[in-house]
């Protein structure tokens, strides 16, 4: 893939070229973060979110209902995994022939009258869009959501080349009116409770009287959104799933403001991860299926829309004009790792968030990054850098909460140690970004000093001697002591190991 | 498939076991004993390797792992008290050691591992007959017990045997302690708050003691327990067990 920063204008011999150059590229990518282990730190704004009472409930609240109404979704275990088992299998299918697959849907949507262009990184990204829209002279743009625009952050780059970027998503909107970025994939304004919602929206709606009625809150909202779709010039959405046989785009939905952003304004803009596409439109169904009951805890969502082109000739409504901007954004060379390859196998549920019980606590804001919970936990780090994000990395207990109700059984917990190996060492042949540059020193010493003691069983003895003569003073100042007994007392050990009541008093009888 | 009745195990104390819960190894040992089986011990025991393994140290938890693997030379049974100790040798070994020269060996050895309840209930079908006063109790499931393991009730299958025993679930059985190795210590913050929470649901059960089948477990929620001054005990399952149910 090439690096140049301009912007492709489609066609079928596109900028990505999968299947001229290998989606493997290990050597030579230019995004390749710098060594500065010095990123956002997790612990501290978790420290900081767990004090907040209040983001805490809404949270907690949340999280419980969600987990409820997915679980009502699956009733019988069997189903349940025969599902995720078929799930598994199309997104692992789309992936192993994905540079095919990509270029099939470039065909596919070339023929359906929607144009492609490929983006490298974000700034390509944004900078397509950009020309897209000035070239059309357009200045309003009306968004459906979508996570990839998060990640370019779109609205604040249109912004400031002078385009309006209105989110039209209640949740989105809900947040973009207080300047915040989303605390979780699906429900971006879940940090919020109806009481704060109601303030947010008498001060910053013209004309809004305070009430708490949700409808009455969700009316004034739309008031505002049909005007604008109305305006609008142009249409801005994410895809759920690009069929590459037929061109199709699918983009989920509950509100209808995915459609009015996809069908009313005269330009529709669609952007997409590469790792989206999938190869036939039966493909979509189980993975459709999955998606809604995984999320909401719904069986289908209001709407399911599935872009195949254009208003032709003979037709009242629809977009005079589709672009569909596939980003890569780091997910290549993701790809080119058979175990990290798992992560694109993502649908962007949400599940895993709603099930972990550190993001439950936390909330999504605390994770400084674009993509909260436990999958961003582990797509955060291999985009910006395993050093940069190594706080991040450890902040899990590994506890499988995650992957147990992951409906493409994403590994999460083998990648996160995965990364935590690569973040510390930069021996291995691996194309992770930030390779090595999370290593301390200090653990590095640690963890010698535990093998040189632990691989040697009379050094152990000797050590498990110490610890139970001398339990009583074990010194509370020890750094990591003193990060345990935040919460809990110094732990005593036993007055005689077992080993040492064995050796002395021979193995127990009955 | 479980194996046939077999006469003779290995027993694996597990470090924090060995530290901190010797009275669980012994009674784990003689629950074994009395099922009729011989247990042996191997002198050198040390760690399975799990706290460096998950900080993505490998090559030093593959130091560790390869002394241990050595000390059950015998086509027998690995039995350990600890749910997570247990999955790091089963699961994770056969990663592990993926590639390297002793990569057979690890994985034969791994196929060998089971936890205490895991092998009570499945290979050994105890039957238990409750010798001690009633008694109200939580259980904790490990999450690596439930889900690298896959424990399916074999602890409550246990404690349901004991008559005096009225076993209150908590609101959140399958959740995390908080414990997570060094997560603990790495994020204070996070893994105290889960802990804590832990605990409080545990002391709304009104039980008088919170059981579970792994030290970190318990090491944790005690050390909140103690910190809060709470009325409640925690306790290795095995070493309950036994308590309950041996003549004194």
């Amino acid at each position: 893939m090439p690096g140049e920063s301009d912007m492709n204008e489609g066609g079928p011999s596109g900028r990505f070229a999968p299947s001229a150059s290998p989606l493997v590229h290990p050597h030579g990518v230019t995004e390749r973060s710098p060594a500065t282990p010095s990123g956002p730190s997790f612990r501290a704004s978790a420290a900081k979110a767990l004090g907040d009472a209040q983001l805490r409930a809404n949270f907690r609240r949340a999280m419980d209902g969600l987990m409820t109404k997915r679980s009502a979704q699956f009733p019988d275990p069997g189903d349940l995994q025969a599902l995720r088992d078929l799930g598994t299998a199309v997104r692992t299918r789309s992936l192993l022939r994905l540079p095919e697959l990509l270029e099939q849907l470039e065909a596919s949507c070339t023929r359906n009258g929607i144009q492609v262009h490929w983006a490298e990184t974000c700034d390509q990204a944004n900078a397509l869009i950009l020309g897209l829209l000035k070239a059309r002279g357009a200045t309003r743009l009306v968004k459906g959501k979508s996570m990839v625009s998060e990640e370019m952050h779109l609205n604040a780059f249109l912004e400031s080349h002078g385009i309006e970027s209105l989110e039209s998503d209640l949740g989105e909107y809900i947040i973009q009116l207080d300047h915040e970025t989303p605390s979780h994939i699906i429900m971006p304004a879940i940090h919020k409770n109806k009481g704060q919602i109601a303030q947010q929206f008498s001060q910053k709606i013209k004309d809004a009287a305070y009430t708490e009625d949700v409808d009455e809150l969700t009316a004034l909202a739309r008031k505002v959104l049909r005007q604008k779709f109305l305006e609008a010039d142009a249409g801005l959405s994410g895809v759920n799933f690009a069929v590459a046989e037929t061109g199709t785009l699918c983009l989920v939905e509950n509100e209808g403001n995915g459609r009015m952003s996809t069908h009313v304004p005269p330009l529709h803009i669609a952007v997409m991860g590469l790792e989206k596409v999938v190869a036939r439109l039966e493909d979509v169904a189980p993975l459709y299926a999955l998606l809604t009951r995984s999320a909401t805890g719904q069986p289908a969502t209001t709407y399911l829309n599935l872009i195949s082109g254009p208003r032709a000739k003979d037709e009242m409504d629809g977009p005079r004009e589709i672009h569909l901007v596939i980003l890569d954004n780091g997910r290549s060379r993701i790809y080119g790792d058979p175990q990290l390859q798992a992560t694109l196998r993502c649908i962007r549920c949400g599940a895993c968030m709603n099930h972990c019980p550190v993001y439950t606590r936390v909330g999504g804001h605390a994770y400084e990054a674009v993509y909260p919970g436990p999958i961003g936990k582990i797509l955060t780090p291999q985009i910006e850098g395993v050093g940069l994000r190594h706080d991040l990395i450890h902040g899990s207990s590994l506890c499988g909460a995650c992957s147990e109700v992951c409906p493409v059984e994403i590994p999460i917990p083998d990648i996160l140690v995965r990364l935590r190996r690569e973040a510390t060492h930069a021996d291995a042949a691996s194309a992770v970004a930030g390779q090595g540059t999370g290593r301390t020193t200090s653990e590095d010493l640690a963890w010698r000093a535990w093998a040189a003691v632990l691989k040697r069983p009379r050094l152990y003895r000797l050590s498990a001697w110490f610890a139970t003569r001398f339990r009583q003073f074990i010194p509370g100042g020890l750094p990591l002591l003193k990060a345990w007994t935040l919460s809990r007392t110094t732990p005593l050990p036993a007055p005689r190991s077992l080993q040492e009541r064995i050796r002395k008093e021979g193995m127990p009888r009955v | 498939m479980p194996p046939a009745r077999p006469s003779r195990v290995y027993f694996y104390g597990t470090c924090l076991v060995d530290l901190f819960f010797p009275e669980a190894g012994l009674a784990g040992i003689q629950l074994l004993q009395r099922a009729g089986v011989e247990v042996v011990f191997p002198e050198g025991q040390t760690c399975c390797g799990q706290p460096a393994y998950n900080c993505g140290y490998f090559e030093e938890a593959r130091a560790v792992a390869r002394t241990q693997i050595a000390l059950f030379p015998e086509d027998l049974p690995v039995i350990l008290p600890s749910g997570s100790c247990a999955g790091m040798m089963k699961h994770h070994y056969p990663d592990l050691f993926r590639g390297q020269p002793d990569e057979a060996a690890a994985r034969a050895f791994a196929a060998r591992v089971y936890e205490l309840t895991q092998f009570l209930v499945d290979v050994l079908d105890v039957r238990l007959a409750d010798l001690g006063p009633p008694v109200k109790v939580t259980w904790h499931s490990s999450c690596h017990a439930l889900r690298d393991l896959g424990l399916k009730g074999q602890p409550q299958a246990l404690l349901g045997q004991l008559a005096n025993v009225e076993l209150a679930p908590l609101a959140r059985e399958r959740e995390c302690c908080g414990f997570g190795g060094t997560f603990s210590v790495r994020h204070p913050e996070i893994s105290g708050t889960m802990a804590c929470d832990k605990a409080a649901d545990a002391l709304a059960t009104e039980a008088s003691v919170v059981l579970s089948t792994d030290g970190g477990c318990l090491l944790n929620v005690k050390g909140v327990l103690e910190a809060q001054t709470a009325p409640m005990r925690v306790q290795h399952i095995a070493e309950f067990l036994w308590e309950r149910t041996h003549a004194r």
